[in-house]
C-alpha cells in the first residue's frame, strides 16, 4: 500500500537518508528501529510530508504524493500522526481536540463529529474525560487522546514518532495497549520506537535503519533473534 | 534658656507652618477653577467621546493591521517579509506626530486631502499597526512548532493551522502587551489636536488659552485620559482572566498542572 523508493534527505551537509527504499502492505504493522539521528523519524515525517524528500519517490495507495502539483493537506488526510510531544491543542477541550480535523477538513456535522470522538474516546479508554483540558490529563491520558484525535480522520495509515519517549514508564503501557489493539484491527501502521518489547510483538516487519540506509529488515523472530548484519548486532546487544 | 528659646522657635516654626498651608490652599482654589470645569464640562465631554471614537478606530484597525502585518513578517515570500520589516522599521523610527503631518499635509500635496478626522484615524493606525505587528510576531513565534505540526499531520490547510491553532494560543499570550499598546494609543491620540481635531486635547487648550486657566484644564483633561486607560486595563484584565481556563504555559508531556 506504501512504497518508498530511493528516498533522500538533507538538512544542509547533513543527509539524513540516503537512498531508502521500502514497502508497507495494507494492515501490516511496520517497525523502525535505529539509533538516534539513524533518518528513522525523518522517513516518517516524509511520509506525511512534514518533510519534503529531496529525491526519491512515495506512493500511497498507488498515488505518487511527492509528484509535482500534489496538494500536501490532502494527502495528510489520509496520514494519522502521533508525536512522541503529544501535541494536544491546549486551548480545546479533548473533544474538541478530535472534532476540530473531521469538522474542517471532512466537512462532518458538529453531532457526527462528535459522536465519533465519543466512540474512539471509548476505544482508547477515556469517553469521561471528553470535557477536560489537555493540561487535566496524564501524559498516558494526553498520548491516548492524540491516537484518538488521529484516527477520527479515518486515515489509511496511522505514522508513530517515539509515542512512548516522553512518557514515565509506568504510562508507556496504556499507550501501547491502544496501538496494539489497532494492529488487531488491522491498521496499517509505521512505527518508530525503542520498545523492543512492542516491536516484537506486535510488529509484522521490522525495519533496521543505520546512517541513513535501511540495512536490514525482516520479521521479529529473525531480525530481532538472529539478525546478520554487524550494525544491527550492535543495535540490539544495547537495547535488548 | 536654651529650653525657652526651643520653645519660641517651635512657636513661630508652627505659625509659619499655618500660614504657608493657608497659602496653599488658598491657592489651590485660586488654581484649580472648579466653576470653570463646571461650565465647560459639556465641551469637555464631547471632546472626550471624539478621542474615545478615535481610539476605538484605531485601536480595531491597528489590531487587525497588526495581525497582517506579523503574519507578513512571517511568511517565507521575501516581498511579504521585506515590505512588512520596512513598514515596521519606517514607523518605529520616525516620530509620531511627524507621521501624523505627512498624512495630513503631505498627502495633500499629491491632491489626497482627507478631512483631519480621518487622516487622525489612518496616522494613528498605521503606527499601533507597527507595534501591534512586532506583538503578535512575537506571539506567533511563542507557540511550539509541534502544535502547527499536529495540526497540519490532521490535513487542516496551513490557513486553518493558522485560525483554529496557532493564531488562538497566540492572541491569548499577547493580551497583556497588546493592552499596554491600546493604552499606548489611547493616550497618543491626543496629538492629533496639531491637525486640529476637536478631541479633548485640543478643547482643553482653546478653553485654556481664553481663560488662561491651564492648570485647570490640564489637570482636567490628565484625570479624563486617566479614568479612560483605567477602565481599558481593567477591561484587559478581565479578558485575560476570562479567556479559557488553560495554563497557556503548561507544556504537554509534563503532566498534571494547576
Amino acid at each position: 500500500m506504501i512504497q518508498i523508493v530511493n528516498l533522500e534527505k538533507a538538512f544542509g551537509d547533513n543527509h539524513v537518508l540516503r537512498g531508502v527504499s521500502a514497502s508497507v502492505d495494507k494492515g501490516e504493522v511496520v517497525v523502525l528501529i535505529g539509533a538516534s539521528g539513524s533518518g528513522k523519524s525523518t522517513l516518517l515525517r516524509c511520509v506525511n510530508l512534514l518533510e519534503v524528500p529531496d529525491a526519491g519517490e512515495i506512493w500511497i495507495d498507488g498515488v505518487e504524493v511527492t509528484a509535482k502539483g500534489v496538494v500536501k493537506h490532502e494527502v495528510r488526510r489520509e496520514t494519522g500522526m502521533v508525536f512522541q510531544q503529544f501535541n494536544l491543542f491546549p486551548h480545546k477541550r479533548v473533544i474538541d481536540n478530535i472534532t476540530l480535523a473531521p469538522k474542517k477538513v471532512r466537512g462532518m456535522s458538529a453531532e457526527a463529529a462528535e459522536e465519533l470522538a465519543m466512540e474512539l474516546l471509548r476505544k482508547v479508554d477515556l469517553a469521561d474525560k471528553a470535557r477536560s483540558w489537555p493540561h487535566q490529563l496524564s501524559g498516558g491520558q494526553q498520548q491516548r487522546v492524540a491516537i484518538a484525535r488521529a484516527l477520527a480522520m479515518q486515515p489509511k495509515v496511522m505514522l508513530f514518532d517515539e509515542v512512548t519517549s516522553a512518557l514515565d514508564p509506568g504510562m508507556t503501557g496504556e499507550v501501547l495497549n491502544v496501538m496494539k489493539e489497532l494492529a488487531a484491527d488491522g491498521m496499517t501502521m509505521i512505527v518508530v520506537t525503542h520498545e523492543m518489547a512492542f516491536a516484537r510483538e506486535a510488529g509484522d516487519k521490522i525495519i533496521f535503519m543505520h546512517d541513513g540506509v535501511i540495512v536490514e529488515e525482516g520479521p521479529p523472530s529473525q531480525l530481532l533473534v538472529n539478525p546478520q548484519h554487524e550494525a544491527t548486532k550492535e543495535f540490539l546487544s544495547k537495547v535488548l | 534658656m536654651v529650653l525657652v528659646n526651643f520653645a519660641l522657635d517651635f512657636n513661630k516654626l508652627l505659625a509659619q507652618a499655618k500660614e504657608l498651608l493657608d497659602v496653599i490652599a488658598a491657592k489651590i482654589q485660586n488654581i484649580i477653577n472648579f466653576s470653570l470645569i463646571y461650565s465647560s464640562f459639556p465641551k469637555l465631554l464631547d471632546g472626550a467621546k471624539v478621542s474615545l471614537l478615535i481610539s476605538l478606530c484605531s485601536v480595531i484597525l491597528g489590531v487587525s493591521l497588526g495581525i497582517i502585518v506579523a503574519t507578513g513578517r512571517l511568511s517565507k515570500f521575501w516581498p511579504t517579509k521585506a515590505i512588512s520589516s520596512a513598514y515596521v522599521a519606517f514607523i518605529r523610527g520616525t516620530p509620531m506626530i511627524v507621521q501624523i503631518f505627512i498624512i495630513h499635509y503631505g498627502l495633500a500635496e499629491f491632491g489626497v486631502t482627507l478631512p483631519a478626522f480621518a487622516s487622525g484615524i489612518i496616522a494613528l493606525s498605521l503606527n499601533s499597526g507597527a507595534y501591534m505587528g512586532e506583538v503578535f510576531r512575537g506571539g506567533i513565534q511563542s507557540i511550539d512548532p509541534g502544535q502547527t505540526q499536529a495540526g497540519l499531520s490532521l490535513g487542516l490547510t496551513p490557513f486553518q493551522v493558522f485560525r483554529y491553532i496557532v493564531f488562538p494560543q497566540a492572541f491569548r499570550r499577547v493580551i497583556p502587551s497588546m493592552g499596554n499598546e491600546m493604552v499606548t494609543l489611547t493616550k497618543d491620540s491626543s496629538l492629533v489636536n496639531f491637525i486640529a481635531i476637536a478631541e479633548l486635547t485640543y478643547r482643553a487648550t482653546l478653553i485654556a488659552s481664553r481663560t488662561y486657566e491651564y492648570f485647570t484644564m490640564y489637570i482636567g483633561i490628565a484625570i479624563v485620559y486617566f479614568a479612560i486607560t483605567f477602565a481599558l486595563s481593567q477591561l484587559l484584565a478581565l479578558l485575560e482572566r476570562r479567556m479559557g481556563p488553560y495554563d497557556s504555559d503548561s507544556k504537554p508531556g509534563k503532566g498534571l498542572r494547576r
